[in-house]
């Protein structure tokens, strides 16, 4: 009897197949979500980016022979490896995690986006091979077998991000399914995770945001040895590497950032109308600087009149849609993603302009510059970008809400029916903060092997150091 | 026909994971107890901890791709699984976060109180992980999964004999594996005491694992039975008998110190387990539910076996790369073998500066202007590459010229 049910028409006897539940915990659980983004996502943009910037080390070694360029390499490729690690751990969380906290979300839906994930699984694979071959073959393997070892490692890291990006970008913006019951039907993953235009702009915001936070925290580590009077050859090499990088992405970010506004304005009237606390459907809309929305308009604000419009639809006569076209029950919660948004724009600016004197000074006067509240900024600019990164996010997650999947389910309706979430969510907050602990110290470690030093890294073990 | 491929590549990442990243567990269980053997205690866990290093990373992504695949192909049966199953599967991830943090950090740590402490927490999370890998997996096929959203009790559907019991199997398959393939390794680095003490502690892992595994029989007897008679049908016992057939041919390799055969018959012990498993539990998967009705509908299943093939094509070449290098030593640590040093040719800057220069300028023109005033498809997209061609091209400019001249 059983037999005779078609693929992919589960039906349980209730005719729903995976209803929702009452969970007492669904605040703790989305934190506890949050939480555990929020730790992966800054490793994630060293995945993004470092490699490359090993690889261009490596690569002026292969053209000049200049041994400072592979001991930089080198030196670089051990935190690689370090972070990767970190970052398959914390992203093995997320996996377990996606399906403990979200089983109705991966019920009704998993047939759709589950795709991006399983494509993602082969990227990590092929990098956690590559980044292995690559960091423990540097005696072993000939200088450019050495190279070319290292360029899957790079476009693994951005193929599995953008992999991810995309279920991500199918949650804001969730097409190419039928539903019935709450429950897809007649998924065609590939258009929905590829074919979706807001996967692009995320992907790319996301690229430029990787190479600014792990560029900035890199060169902020090296501006802290600046101001200490480490400033060899060896550091300004490496400092100018890793600021450039970061340089380059942060201005042309905010172009970007700007696309990524007039994508949301089209998809997700209501997430732009929480992102600028617009109260009522306006003509002509202004923007609105800093204040607080009170649960109507923006108030102590500095207001640009017409500001909002014109950058959203490029017309500042524009009619932008208002918090008003849906119930109170649907929209997120104002006031945090617009502080979020607010901190993310603010910080963007001031690491766009900190990244023109750096090139005016670099291009003009050809050299590093030398102003200590140069190097003081650079210091501050590394946190601050994990901020703005961690920032967006909270913009595009919180102001999806209610929704898991925008308009289509509700986060409510997905969250698991289990208890001990409070448990579940003190555990890894210990956990969490055990790991931070971990990397500060393994990084502060790594950072003190004298430069002229044999190689630190995997210590040979005495006993094979005996016997040979 | 097609509802059952997924459940193919399920099996065959499960298998995967159980043989490498097992014996990746067992060589941190070895560091914890080094019982039985004559060569230092610091010794046998230096060398347990150096033998994973290269393939550790790629050892653990099998998990994830099982997970994904599963979530992808059969949603709701994953969603009823994780749901009801989420103290041990919680413990599972603890145990991966810490293992992975200590492992990262113990390479650096020397002989001090801290690395003491971080041994231990390595050495624990290595047990607790398949132990609890191993609950979920006898929960499962004691059918104690109900369909729906945390259905099912949420301790005893993994604390009860067949849960135990594979979980405590999973713990001494990894330690006998371990055992198996360190003592190859250290015969590869000729490291003789370390040989001898690894060959002995694998015959006798063996032999305790062996005995669990018929103790086992009997309490799946008692505890599971729709299980017991999947596993005494033919195909059921087919497996049962090639597992312990493998098992028996490995303790003689073993025996004999071959143990590079030994290492292949060991995993054909254990993917034999596994596959005992899936033919004694087909069609059923969860209780009620069969395979084909878990299944997500056509396109989708279409999509996952793509995906599957064309993530083969690149992953297969890649892994058996990495397990070429790695066996063949290539990646072990040493002095430096025969890699030439280059000659320094100079600076080479770049020759162009300025032709370099105008390129980044003309690109941020022309992509500033295409990304902020268009919104079609074609041009945004040329404006974006633009972007992205100035920031390469300033990138070159700025880290090749000047005074630092990097
Ligand atoms: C270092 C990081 C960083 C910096 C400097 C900026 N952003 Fe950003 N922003 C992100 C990092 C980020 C992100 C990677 O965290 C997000 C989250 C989701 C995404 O696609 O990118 C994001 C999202 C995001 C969104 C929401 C997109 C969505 O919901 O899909 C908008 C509208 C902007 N950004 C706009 C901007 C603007 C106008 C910036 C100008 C200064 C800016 N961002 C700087
Ligand atoms: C690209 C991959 C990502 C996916 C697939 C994803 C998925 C999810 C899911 C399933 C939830 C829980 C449901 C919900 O609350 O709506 C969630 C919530 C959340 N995520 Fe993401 N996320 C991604 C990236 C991130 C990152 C990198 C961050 C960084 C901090 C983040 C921040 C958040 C926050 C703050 C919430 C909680 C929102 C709330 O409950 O108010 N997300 N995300
Ligand atoms: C809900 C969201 C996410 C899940 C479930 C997830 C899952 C994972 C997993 C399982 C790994 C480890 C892979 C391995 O074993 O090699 C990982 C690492 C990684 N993830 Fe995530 N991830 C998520 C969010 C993101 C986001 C938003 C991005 C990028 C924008 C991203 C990019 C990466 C990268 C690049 C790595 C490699 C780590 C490194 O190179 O340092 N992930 N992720």
């Amino acid at each position: 009897m059983l037999d005779a049910v078609q693929i992919g028409d589960l039906v349980a006897a209730d005719g729903v197949p995976f209803p929702p539940v009452d969970q007492e915990y669904l605040f703790q659980a989305r934190q506890m979500q949050a939480l555990s983004l929020a730790v992966h996502i800054p490793l994630v943009c060293f995945g993004l980016s470092f490699p490359m910037m090993v690889l261009f080390a490596e690569l002026r070694y292969l053209r000049t022979g200049d041994p400072l360029f592979r001991t930089l390499a080198r030196r670089w490729s051990k935190v690689m490896l370090a972070l990767f690690a970190v970052g398959v751990v914390t992203g093995t969380i997320l996996s377990f995690e996606l399906g403990l906290l979200w089983p109705g979300w991966m019920a009704s839906f998993g047939n759709v986006f589950g795709l991006g994930f399983a494509l993602e699984g082969f990227s990590f694979f092929v990098e956690a091979i590559f980044i292995a071959v690559y960091v423990y073959g540097w005696d072993r393997l000939g200088p450019r077998a050495h190279f070319v070892s290292g360029i899957p490692v790079a476009i693994a890291g951005i193929t599995g991000s953008l992999f991810v990006i995309s279920v991500n970008g199918w949650m804001n913006n969730p097409r190419e399914f039928t539903l019935l019951n709450g429950r897809a039907i007649d998924a065609n993953p590939w258009a929905a995770l590829f074919g979706n235009r807001f996967f692009w702009h995320e992907a790319v915001h996301m690229y430029f945001a990787g190479f600014i936070v792990a560029g900035f925290l890199i060169a902020s580590a090296y501006a802290w040895g600046f101001l200490r009077g480490r400033r060899g050859r060896y550091e300004r090499t490496a400092l100018t590497i890793a600021l450039t990088a970061a340089a380059v992405a942060a201005p042309l970010q905010i172009l970007v950032g700007d696309w990524a506004a007039r994508e949301v304005a089209q998809a997700q009237p209501v997430k732009l109308a929480a992102i600028e606390g617009l109260g009522q459907t306006t003509a002509g809309a202004p923007e609105h600087l800093l204040g607080w929305y009170d649960g109507q308009k923006v108030v102590y604000g500095i207001e640009i009149p017409r500001l909002l419009s014109l950058l959203a639809f490029h017309n500042p006569n524009a009619t932008v849609q208002g918090l008003n076209v849906v119930p109170l029950a649907d929209q997120p919660p104002v006031n945090v993603v617009r502080f979020s948004f607010q901190t993310m724009v603010g910080i963007g600016t001031l690491l766009a302009l900190l990244s023109l004197i750096y090139f005016y000074v670099r291009f003009r006067r050809k050299r590093l510059p030398t102003s200590r509240w140069f190097y003081r900024a650079v210091i501050a600019a590394g946190p601050l970008s994990v901020v703005a990164l961690i920032a967006g996010w909270v913009t595009t997650e919180v102001g999806r809400q209610p929704w898991i999947v925008y308009g289509v389910m509700r986060t409510s309706e997905a969250v698991t029916g289990a208890k001990g979430i409070p448990v579940g969510y003190a555990t890894l907050v210990a956990v969490y903060i055990g790991l931070l602990a971990a990397v500060v110290w393994l990084l502060r470690r790594f950072s003190r092997v004298p430069l002229d030093s044999p190689e630190p890294g995997p210590a040979i073990p005495p006993g094979v150091a005996d016997a040979g | 026909m097609l509802a059952e491929i997924p459940m193919v590549f399920i099996l065959i990442g499960l298998a995967a994971y159980t043989v490498l990243a097992g014996a990746d567990f067992g060589s941190g269980i070895w560091t914890l107890f080094p019982v039985g053997g004559r060569s230092s205690r610091a010794a046998t866990r230096d060398f347990a901890r150096h033998a994973m290093g290269p393939v550790w990373e790629a050892n653990h992504v099998w998990l994830i791709f099982v997970l994904v695949v599963c979530w992808t192909a059969y949603p709701v049966a994953y969603a009823s699984i994780v749901s009801t199953l989420t103290v041990p599967l919680f413990i599972a991830a603890v145990g991966i976060i810490l293992r992975g943090a200590s492992y990262a950090l113990r390479e650096q740590l020397e002989a001090t109180r801290e690395q003491r402490f971080v041994e231990s927490v390595f050495a624990l999370s290595s047990v607790l992980t398949p132990f609890a890998l191993g609950a979920v997996t006898g929960a499962v096929a004691s059918g104690r999964v109900p369909v729906g959203n945390a259905k099912g009790n949420l301790v005893t559907s993994w604390l009860n004999p067949t849960s135990v019991l594979v979980g405590i199997l999973a713990v001494a398959v990894s330690s006998y594996l371990a055992a198996v393939y360190l003592a190859a390794d250290a015969r590869r680095l000729g490291q003789r005491e370390l040989e001898r003490d690894f060959r002995s502690r694998a015959l006798w892992s063996g032999l305790v694992t062996g005995a669990l595994a018929l103790a086992g029989l009997l309490v799946v007897r008692l505890d599971a039975r729709p299980f017991w008679n999947g596993l005494t049908s033919a195909g059921g016992l087919a497996m049962v008998g090639l597992s312990a057939a493998a098992g028996i041919v490995t303790l003689i390799l073993v025996w004999r110190s071959r143990f590079g055969p030994a290492r292949a018959s060991a995993a054909l012990a254990v993917v034999a387990i596994v596959a005992g498993w899936a033919v004694a539990q087909q069609p059923r998967f969860l209780p009620g539910l069969t395979v084909s009705q878990a299944a997500a509908s056509r396109s989708t299943l279409i999509a996952v076996i793509v995906a599957v093939v064309i993530g083969a094509v690149v992953l297969v070449p890649s892994l058996l790369l990495l397990f070429g290098l790695f066996l063949r030593g290539r990646l072990d640590e040493g002095p430096r073998t025969g890699v030439p040093v280059l000659e320094t040719r100079g600076a080479a800057g770049s020759r162009r500066p300025r032709l370099v220069a105008v390129f980044a300028l003309a690109c941020l023109l022309v992509g500033a202007g295409l990304t902020v005033l268009t919104d079609a498809g074609v041009t945004l997209a040329v404006g974006i590459v633009c972007l992205c061609a100035c920031a390469v091209s300033a990138f070159v400019l700025a880290t090749t010229t000047g005074e630092t001249d990097t």
